[in-house]
């Protein structure tokens, strides 16, 4: 089997990520092809979410290169992070709106008018299970659980080219888990590249098409998981 | 944009080290250093020979004018500093000359500019104590001085912050420029807020005095000397930062290697 | 633009919901004002004629107070992160920031100055001048503080550091909003043009400044 030629979502080349003094990522070579759906497994500690927040533009690349969705990391991460979209350990969410409010803020920042963005935020929310009364009480006042969904709903609605998904199992139930998978699934069919942190080594081989293993700050092996 | 997909099978190259900051201040420099200070030094003790014994006594201000020699280069250096900080800042910003010597130049300049404002705020409220009476008037020189301070110590403090060092430079780059802008709005209003009162009854600045001779002289002097040790003593503050950071980029080698080894078994 | 009206919106939402200004800053700024009136004494001759400068001086320290809350919402839960991921334009997340401060700086300035009336028994006259001073110099506050609330934001001594930075560089303001209000109290308004436009300078370059820098600012955390 000859070398395939895929369009590249990310391509990472001795990536190094610090945060003041402390190195957050020591030398990442990394290549996701668009469409591809990515595992990224290891030890706590070993980067995972520094190397989402990476791709994502929120962290400054050091040395090293890399580019995502065709944005040079060194020069252009304001623009990367229209294409991206990132589900962190926290949910930047506005804990005094409601649930309805904070997706339709962030789907009218990523640039969508105020109708369509009502329009999409309450079709996101009900895909996700928050409806009703759920769906106009402020997000402070919800469960981590439901939090989670909210954030997840406003991936839906922006239903960016990359999405960088940080441990997006942790506090949902099965059901939404079950879910979330679904949602994964339709988002790789439409066109969306998906890399994702998770330590549910199950359930993710059963989604991804590999796996990459890191630790250290770096990759470690790369092996070919057949999904 | 198209990559070719192989099976990654070679083992990676060792990533290379994030390189060290500061460039080895030459043997030149060193020298131009040393022999700047030892001018300073010995331009400072010479003004204060000539002001103490032998410039005469001033009509109508006694022996309070010999305070003429170092005020007016103080406060000459505390602006200078300043004004160097500030193009230093921008320097430090604009992408084209960005270079970390010239936040450390800032941070230095700053560091010698807080320390000759004091003095400056000292020797004017000394010099315009025996006219005025009190220790304090808000002459609008002397106020804009006095904000000077305030602002270079709020600079300082910013400087101060833990944090990532790049985020911290950046910020009290923006900062200084910020200030910077906001000090002629401030003499210009406080003059303007005084000249409402009555007008300053001690001209601080010494437009009044009929200087000559030794004392033109001796002024020069002074300023000159107060602007060489200005000089050296950012020179020498520089340098210290440059060790500083070589220290702690040593750190960071050794933290990148410590961090991969996390990874083997 | 579009981002500033969305973003100011946002936090204005934000504040009739939470009420912060309203039952925090407000009654602070009314605890100074009164706390003046304490330390310089019952007599109204002596507080009336200082109500303009001590009215000023309550809300500058003010301004610290609710750009403070302005960039903590942001960080409950990590959102200034948000507003970076959410491709927002740094510029009108300033101006819609700095807006919704000054929408409620402006607030607290219509209840401060009935305090003053009450306590120190100033004679509210000249609204014309009162209320253009008050708006520009409100502006210029606004603009200066958030400014260096995103110099110092994210910094782990951000709240002692912020008033340290801000108040020196906004004493031109009081300056001049003070003359401008007791000119205006003494019945004489027009003689305060001058330092009226010493305010509207002032906001023209702090607004000017902060929509460039604030991108920059944001940036690195």
């Amino acid at each position: 089997m000859g070398p395939i030629h895929m369009a590249s979502a990310v391509s990472l080349r001795q990536a190094v990520a610090l945060a003041g003094h402390f190195p957050l990522l020591t030398g990442v070579t990394l290549d996701v092809a668009e469409g591809e759906i990515v595992h990224l497994q290891g030890p706590n500690g070993a980067g995972k979410s520094s190397l989402l927040r990476l791709c994502s533009g929120l962290v400054a690349l050091a040395s090293g290169e890399a580019t995502v969705l065709g944005h040079d990391l060194a020069s252009d991460r304001r623009g990367v992070r229209r294409d991206v979209g990132l589900l962190g350990h926290a949910s930047f969410l506005y804990d005094d709106l409601t649930s309805t409010e904070n997706v339709r803020f962030a789907l009218r920042a990523a640039g969508l008018s105020g109708r369509e963005a009502g329009v999409r935020a309450g079709g996101a929310l009900e895909r996700l299970g928050i409806t009703g009364r759920l769906a106009t009480t402020q997000v402070a006042k919800l469960s981590a659980g439901q939090r989670r969904r909210v954030s997840i709903a406003v991936l839906l609605g922006r239903q960016p080219r990359l999405w960088l998904l940080d441990e997006p199992h942790a506090g949902l139930d099965q059901a939404s888990r079950d879910l979330l998978d679904g949602i994964i699934a339709e988002s790789r069919e439409a066109g969306s590249t998906i890399v994702f942190a998770s330590h549910e080594l199950a359930r993710a081989s059963g989604m991804a098409d590999r796996a990459v293993r890191l630790a250290g700050g770096r990759v470690e092996t790369e092996p070919v998981v057949v999904a | 944009m198209t990559t070719v997909l192989e099976p990654i099978s070679q083992p990676e190259p060792p990533a290379p080290a994030v390189s060290p900051p500061g460039r080895r201040a030459g043997r030149g420099g060193a020298v131009a250093l040393r022999s700047t200070g030892l001018l300073a030094l010995a331009g400072v003790v010479a003004t204060v020979w000539l002001g103490l014994w032998v410039t005469p006594k001033a009509k109508g201000f006694g022996d309070l004018v010999r305070l003429l020699y170092i005020h007016p280069p103080m406060a000459w250096v505390a602006f200078l500093a300043y004004g160097v900080a500030t193009l230093a800042s921008l320097l430090y910003l604009w992408p084209r000359t960005r270079h970390p010597r010239f936040d450390r130049l800032a941070g230095a300049s700053a560091e010698t500019g807080v320390v000759f404002t004091g003095l400056t705020l000292v020797t004017g409220s000394i010099w315009g104590r025996p006219s005025w009476g009190v220790w304090w008037t808000w002459d609008p020189l002397l106020t804009t001085t006095a904000l000077l301070f305030v602002l270079y110590l709020g600079y300082l403090a910013l400087r101060r912050v833990p944090g990532d060092a790049a985020t911290v430079a950046r910020r009290a780059a923006i900062a200084s420029l910020i200030a910077f802008l906001d000090v002629p709005i401030v003499y210009f209003s406080v003059s303007w807020w005084r000249s409402l009162h009555q007008p300053p009854t001690v001209d601080l600045t010494g437009r009044h005095l009929y200087v000559h001779g030794s004392m033109a002289w001796t002024l020069l002097l002074g300023f000159v000397s107060f602007t060489l040790a200005y000089a050296w003593l950012v020179g020498h503050r520089c340098r210290l930062s440059v060790l500083r950071e070589r220290e702690a980029s040593e750190g960071l080698a050794a933290a990148l290697e410590e961090r991969r080894l996390e990874g083997a078994p | 633009m579009r981002d500033a009206v969305l973003v100011c919106g946002k936090d204005l939402r934000i504040e009739i919901r939470s009420r912060v200004a309203v039952n925090q800053v407000v009654p602070f700024a009314l605890a100074v004002v009164l706390l003046f009136g304490l330390a310089l004494g019952p007599d109204r001759r002596v507080l009336a004629p200082a109500s303009a400068g001590l009215f000023w001086v309550a809300v500058l320290l003010s301004t610290v107070l609710t750009v403070q809350r302005s960039f903590a919402v942001e960080s409950a839960d990590e959102a200034r992160e948000g507003l970076r991921l959410s491709g927002l334009d740094p510029a009108g997340v300033f101006l819609g920031k700095a807006g919704a401060v000054l929408a409620e700086l402006l607030v607290l300035e219509v209840v401060l100055s009935a305090g003053i009336a009450l306590l120190y028994g100033a004679r509210l006259a000249g609204f014309g001048m009162l209320a253009g001073s008050a708006v520009l110099g409100s502006i210029g506050l606004a603009a200066v503080g958030m400014l260096y609330g995103a110099v110092a934001s994210g910094l782990r001594v951000r709240e002692t550091l912020l008033p340290l930075l801000f108040l020196p560089v906004a004493a031109p303001v009081l300056l001049a909003a003070t003359k401008c209000w007791n000119l205006a109290l003494a019945g004489t308004p027009s003689h305060a043009e001058g330092w009226l436009s010493l305010l509207a300078v002032f906001a023209v370059l702090y607004v000017t400044i902060g929509t460039v820098s604030f991108g920059p600012l944001l940036e690195d955390r």
